[in-house]
């Protein structure tokens, strides 16, 4: 059978009656008959119009006002009338396969490996706050693993003997075994929205910011850890996490985020255990930093009295400034936004009434405020912002807009509770330059074209 | 209640914070062994903290390389076909200053590994832990110190004939090029360990009416470019206030009725004999450098398929060219010689030369 599925009038409006459908003659001939008891007549001629719409078949019935009504209510369709699928059918359900495009995807010609390399969340179709596990961004460094979580362990020691009492290991079964929290935080890789610090490079949403997830996270607070393992917090103030697998990635966090109760070693994400992509079965969560400190597949923690000066702290994850110095050791992913709808690579069906929406964050706190333009930033009015709004988590906004048919150029601009505003991209530029790759956190602007057509652009 | 013991104990751990959390979660978790800690204890700071004792020749470290690193970063650590360049950008001024000037030239293209890395600990520490990039952790130690040592010959920071060890590495670091060339002066560390807390350097403020701004379009996608991340209908939802846009048609098509995308649900990958080809490909990391259809740092396989259709003996070949590997037919670029069973041998090869079905 065909994939091709019937795609109804997106208005809901009556129109003309799709082609291979049933003319308003052949309708009340239908009906006709059926009350007079036809009914292998009646079911013949549904199934022969259902099977031409699925197949998307050309067959040349020209097209007639529909005006009895919808015929999508005037003619019941198949699951109306007929006995649906069992339970279980898959014992770990999908989404709808009309649900299909709605995919993670890579950026062409950003890696030439796929192992080393990036898939982008595809935030233009996504609700709320909540990234769905498997939609979720990845970013590996050489390549995902699906590790057996019992032989996985964690080893808890010092850089010196004076940094801790002793060094400790613990079993997933241990680490479950304690007391768990959960908490939502997005996730958002140091380099999202970096291909687009000069120029406009990527044309949606996906691509310039989809290195963003927000996921409910489960798991133990680090501190508890350190505790067991008797760390001397006066003199270990720098945490090294490394991962397992072949990278074994290291970042340097700061022990002031682990005593703030923040951190968290988690197995947990959106009711089920990690995604082996997302660091199964053991990551760390470090809410508001950037992503690759979250390290994944998690198999130690060293606490010790200086920073570590690891590889994706001192050749990668740096950030070039005017003048030549290199930032090291940024971290904190500061407040940004989005549009996520309408957006990039969009196109509007028509005029009238659209729910402008879109998600903000700040690694700093809470989104205070989130302000949306639609004349590309001359006057702006306050969104609504959707509850929950948590700390370190995204949060979701909307803005009621009646689109003219005129161009439009949509912004949005958030801001958090420690006073700081979103910048723009001029402004971000005047201090920073365009070289930086990492930490690009400007306004977002989307033109809207008379044609309806939505695309990225980037204001003088 | 508790017996004089007990509470005295009790009293002991809540003022020793690490002993209460011990006392809290009887039976979770135990004392890590020496043995299991130098296992994994594999970091070296910046000053040198964790660096094995050991050494290593420029000399060796280019026959390391040649058999291992090349086939990823070129035979003098130049190649851009897979990873940034490593080598290059670099001067002797720079060794001098300790920092690299072309940094400031925006006109130069890329920036390598020499140019950006501050502290030599981080390049033994990465080549240690995490390369070979398809088999990292497989260096002996004093690998690693010669694979070192010829990266940074490469880049004229030691000569040609330098050993490279534990004792002289700190030496090494005061030629590193771009060693004074990072600053922690910034406000996105989120301690107080790192110096001052500096405010956010970026200072927006947030007008709402009026504002000066020229909504001039600067940037946009050429219309050449559109299709570049692929059709965008087929990245858009189906249902709702829009749909992508076909950027296969012209800009500005305005369509005339619905919208029809077809959905795409994904196919079941059918079955086929290529299954165990494509599962070795993955086991055994072939399309690290080979594209299926396209020239990654090795041919695509298609392309090798296509390059031996007519010959009669092209599965025993390519056996052997996996096996030990070569050089000169498809670029520069060496391929390592690669020791897989005979059986696997024999699955890659016949599926290469049939025609390197992708699916």
């Amino acid at each position: 059978m065909s994939a091709t599925p019937d795609i109804p009038s997106p208005s809901g409006r009556l129109r003309k009656a799709p082609e291979s459908f049933l003319t308003p003659d052949g309708v009340r001939t239908v009906f006709a008959e059926a009350k007079q008891g036809r009914r292998d007549f009646v079911r013949g001629a549904f199934a022969a119009a259902l099977t031409g719409a699925v197949a998307g078949s050309a067959a040349a019935q020209a097209p007639v006002a529909a005006t009895e009504g919808d015929a999508n209510i005037l003619t019941l369709p198949e699951h109306s009338k007929g006995l649906g699928q069992a339970v279980v059918t898959d014992g770990y359900g999908k989404p709808s396969k009309y649900e299909a495009n709605v995919q993670r995807r890579q950026s062409p010609g950003l890696t030439q490996t796929t192992q080393a390399s990036v898939s982008f969340a595809p935030l233009q179709s996504l609700f709320g706050i909540v990234t769905p596990s498997g939609l979720h961004f990845e970013r590996h460094h050489q390549g995902w693993w699906d590790i057996d979580p019992s032989r996985h362990r964690l080893m808890v020691n010092g850089s010196g003997d004076k940094l801790l009492k002793r060094p400790m290991v613990f079993t997933m079964d241990e680490l479950m075994r304690l007391p768990s929290v959960s908490r939502f935080h997005f996730i958002e890789c140091g380099a999202n929205t970096g291909m687009e610090w000069g120029n406009v490079a990527v044309p949606t949403c996906q691509y310039t910011h989809g290195m963003l997830s927000c996921s409910e996270f489960t798991g133990v607070p680090l501190r508890v850890l350190f505790d067991l393992a008797g760390v001397d917090y006066k003199r270990a103030r720098y945490v090294l996490a490394e991962g397992a697998d072949g990278s074994s990635m290291t970042r340097t966090v700061p022990m002031e985020l682990v005593e703030s109760g923040e951190v968290l070693v988690a197995y947990g994400q959106n009711g089920e255990m990690l995604r082996p992509e997302q660091g199964y079965p053991l990551r760390l969560v470090v809410p508001g930093v950037q992503g690759v400190s979250w390290v994944k597949y998690l198999r130690r923690l060293e606490v010790g009295d200086q920073p570590y000066g690891t590889k994706d702290e001192t050749i990668h994850y740096i950030d070039l400034m005017p003048g030549g110095l290199h930032r090291q050791y940024t971290s904190t992913q500061e407040c940004k936004s989005v549009v996520t709808t309408p957006s990039g690579g969009q196109v509007l069906l028509d005029k009238g009434y659209y729910q402008i929406s879109g998600l903000a964050w700040s690694g700093r706190g809470k989104v205070k405020r989130v302000d949306v333009t639609t004349d590309g930033g001359r006057n702006w009015r306050t969104a609504r912002l959707q509850d929950p709004v948590m700390s370190k988590c995204l949060t979701r906004f909307t803005l009621d807009w009646q689109w003219d048919g005129k161009p439009a150029v949509l912004q949005s601009r958030a801001s958090d509770d420690t006073g700081y505003v979103q910048p723009s991209a001029r402004q971000l530029r005047a201090v920073r330059g365009t070289r930086s790759i990492y930490h690009n956190n400007a306004i977002q602007s989307w033109l809207v074209e008379e044609s309806g057509e939505v695309r990225n652009v980037q204001l003088a | 209640m508790c017996s004089w013991r007990e509470c005295i104990a009790a009293l002991v751990g809540v003022m020793a914070l690490g002993s209460a959390a011990a006392q809290t979660y009887p039976g979770i978790g135990r004392p890590a062994t020496k043995a299991e800690v130098a296992a994994w204890d594999i970091d070296v700071r910046p000053d040198f903290k964790g660096l094995p004792k050991g050494s290593g020749s420029v000399g060796q470290g280019q026959e390391v390389w040649e058999a291992k690193c090349a086939s990823c970063h070129g035979v003098f650590g130049e190649s851009n076909e897979v990873f940034m360049p490593l080598v290059g950008g670099t001067t002797a001024e720079d060794i001098k200053t300790g920092r690299v000037a072309r940094l400031n030239d925006s006109t130069f293209p890329g920036r390598t590994t020499l140019m950006k890395v501050s502290t030599v600990s981080t390049l033994w520490d990465y080549i240690n832990r995490a390369m070979p990039w398809n088999a990292p952790k497989s260096l002996k130690t004093d690998e690693v110190y010669a694979v070192t040592a010829y990266l940074l010959s490469l880049g004229g920071i030691v000569p040609d004939d330098f050993t490279m060890s534990d004792a002289n590495i700190a030496d090494v670091q005061k030629r590193l090029p771009n060693r004074n060339g990072v600053t922690t002066a910034h406000a996105m560390w989120p301690g107080k360990s790192l110096g001052k807390a500096s405010p956010p350097d970026v200072k927006a403020t947030a007008c709402m009416h009026d504002c000066d701004t020229e909504p001039k379009v600067a940037s946009l996608l050429p219309d050449f470019a559109r299709n570049n991340n692929g059709n965008l209908a087929e990245q858009q939802r189906l249902v709702g206030p829009q749909r992508g846009v076909d950027t296969t048609r012209p800009p500005g098509a305005r369509r005339e009725g619905p919208i029809t995308v077809a959905a795409t649900p994904s196919q079941a990958p059918a079955a086929s004999g290529a299954a165990p080809a494509l599962a070795l490909l993955k086991k055994y990391s072939c399309t690290a450098c080979h594209g299926m259809e396209q020239k990654l740092v090795g041919p695509g396989f298609k392309q090798i398929a296509a390059k031996y259709a007519g010959r009669g003996d092209a599965q025993d070949h390519l056996a052997g060219k996996i096996k030990a590997g070569g050089q000169g037919v498809w670029g520069p670029i060496p391929m390592p010689a690669q020791p897989l069973p005979d059986a696997d041998l024999k699955t890659l090869a016949t599926w290469l030369a049939t025609g390197a079905a992708s699916r």
